[in-house]
């Protein structure tokens, strides 16, 4: 295994132990932070403000190197269009994630305990996932997937 | 109920460290949604990262939740056809839309990406309109 390798290998295991102490694997605290309406669990707010704050501050000290340490360079979203797929994706999302309280982390942090509800969520997940694909017929543009911006 | 917020906020940090020392090292974005895409439709030279990344996170998460003491337990009793119908939703959204809460999320917020604010935006709104109409309008 390589160094590259590696690190994704290690920092999958650090998004894991962020996941699981932070509560957002318990959907119960999920859906009590979209449920403004009823006893509003604030737990996601803070999950969610740590990372981007950490985000905030060191992507940028990051970005501000040439390359990364082990790649040729950085793969990020190339396209900065807020269009109808966005959109509607997003909204498809939300009504999913609103219906049961997970998202894809938190779902497979839950398989890895052996969560019953994430066996029953992950393979329609992986389903949907590959619905979208089929009847989209073409190649996918995920976060990350584009190429690089030519220098 | 009153979160236990600090745990949450150190989470939170950690989910944070963890896309930076993704980008720094392999220059990805640590969305998980893509990430899982990729590992479907496997190309050369471009899989091996990403089920590394998808096997740390789903053993360090399981053993925390099973082991480390205190830790939050996964909710068991939701009904089975909500989550097969909540996985496709959240399965075609996420790549209809290119990211979930962790690529346009984390990364996105933190990149400052107007089109991930504007996913961030409407899946929120649509997660807590969705949220209502289950938990106070549906009998």
């Amino acid at each position: 295994m390589n160094r590259a390798v590696l690190s994704a290998l290690a920092s999958g295991a650090l998004f894991g132990v962020g996941l699981a102490i932070s509560g957002m694997t318990d959907a119960r605290r999920v859906l009590g932070f979209l449920d403004v309406a009823g006893e509003f669990d604030p737990t996601l707010l803070f999950v969610l403000g740590g990372a981007v704050v950490t985000t905030l501050v060191a992507f940028r000290l990051v970005l501000a190197r040439a390359h990364p340490l082990f790649a040729d360079a950085f793969r990020l979203p190339a396209s900065r269009r807020i269009d109808a797929p966005l959109v509607a994706g997003a909204a498809v999302f939300g009504i999913g994630w609103g219906l049961a309280g997970y998202c894809p982390g938190p779902a497979l942090a839950g398989l890895g305990a052996g969560s019953v509800e994430a066996l029953w969520f992950v393979p329609a997940m992986l389903t949907g996932l590959l619905i979208q694909r089929a009847l989209a017929g073409r190649p996918g543009t995920a976060p990350g997937d584009e190429k690089p911006p030519a220098a | 109920m009153i979160a236990n917020w600090p745990a949450a906020l150190g989470g939170g940090i950690l989910i944070g460290l963890a896309a930076t020392l993704l980008l720094w090292t392999n220059g990805r974005i640590a969305g998980i949604s893509g990430i899982v895409d990729g590992v479907l439709r496997p190309r050369l030279g471009d899989a091996l990262w990403r089920i590394a990344f998808l096997a740390g996170l789903v053993v360090a998460a399981g053993l925390c939740i099973l082991f480390v003491p205190g830790a939050p337990q996964p909710r068991t009793d939701f009904p089975r056809a909500m989550l097969v119908v909540a996985g496709l939703l959240v399965g075609f959204g996420t790549r209809l839309g290119n990211g979930c809460t962790s690529g346009h999320g984390v990364c996105g917020l933190g990149r400052l990406s107007p089109r991930s604010l504007a996913a961030v935006l409407t899946f929120v709104a649509t997660a807590m309109a969705t949220t209502y109409v289950v938990r106070h309008l549906l009998p």
